[in-house]
């Protein structure tokens, strides 16, 4: 089992390339959706308050 | 038509109705094109597992240019009409889509260093896609350049409007100049139903475009909600402020 995970995980020598890029793309997009949301929270709180 | 769909108060009704389902479908796309594109999906006979990277690539590419379209027809709202949504549109786009274009470029360049052996190649279509990622940053910059927003807004959509022909420019470089960037292979809807790809890699490249597009719509949604609201909290403490100084 473990050497089938570390198979997937390799990539065949290019893990680092592969992986790196949906990394990069998760902080990439989650970044971008926690600023819009908290942002969009933050302006909603402000806004009810008295 | 426009100016019907561009009433706040409607846009912010049309936003609320359409963002759970923009939220789900994203979640759903992106969910099951991870899957497809990690784990089901073969590895090519040429590019090995790296053909894995272009699932996030193309996907961002396709983004970069279709959200700085949509800046441009904001832009052309803006300059033409000076309507207010427009310019909240405009403020919304430009983030998101320089996202886009530097994800673009980044996961290029991981799928540029082992297959053809360089991080960067001064190429037609490498050379725009940067011109655009600049294009976006100045974007950002022009918004809050000036000491009236609204100045800021107009310099923004005029850029935004001239910019827009470095679009077909990114498009046909592949066509125009020896690049050595191989040119698309869903460029057309001929090209779409007869593709250059087997249907187990386009499956997940279409999942994820659609999870991606679906994504940075609610992302532009909330975005220009948040705007109208920051817009309605500055008139709601003007009154405050003035008779603060009074």
């Amino acid at each position: 089992m473990f050497e089938t995970l570390a198979q997937f995980l390799h990539m065949d020598g290019y893990g680092l390339y592969v992986w790196g890029s949906y990394v990069l793309a998760g902080l990439a997009y989650g970044g971008l959706v926690w600023h819009t949301v908290s942002r969009h929270k933050a302006i909603q709180k402000n806004i009810q308050a008295p | 038509m426009f100016t019907r769909f561009a009433n706040p108060a409607r846009f912010d009704q049309i936003a609320r109705t359409c963002l759970p389902w923009l939220w789900a479908v994203a979640a759903m796309a992106i969910g099951c094109g991870l899957v497809d594109a990690l784990l089901l999906s073969p590895p090519d006979y040429q590019q090995s597992e790296t053909v894995r990277i272009m699932y996030v690539h193309v996907p961002s590419a396709w983004l970069a240019m279709g959200l700085y379209s949509a800046c441009a027809l904001s832009g052309l709202m803006l300059v033409v009409w000076k309507h207010t949504m427009a310019d909240m549109l405009l403020r919304a786009i430009i983030p998101v889509g320089a996202v886009a274009t530097a994800l673009c470029l980044v996961t290029g360049m991981l799928w540029g260093q082992p297959m053809w052996g360089t991080w960067w190649v001064w190429d037609a279509r490498l050379t725009s896609v940067l011109v655009l990622l600049f294009q976006y940053l100045g974007l950002l910059a022009l918004l809050d350049a000036f000491d009236r927003p609204e100045q800021g807004s107009m310099a923004a959509g005029w850029l935004a409007v001239i910019g827009v022909i470095n679009i077909p420019i990114i498009k046909y470089s592949v066509l125009w100049w020896a690049t050595l960037h191989q040119p698309d292979s869903l460029s057309s809807i001929k090209r779409v139903a007869d593709p250059a790809m087997p249907p187990e890699m386009i499956r997940p490249l279409l999942l994820m475009a659609l999870g991606l597009t679906c994504l940075s719509a609610a992302i532009v949604l909330v975005r220009t909600r948040t705007e109208v609201l920051r817009r309605k909290l500055q008139n709601k403490s003007i009154p405050i402020l003035n008779a603060e100084h009074n």
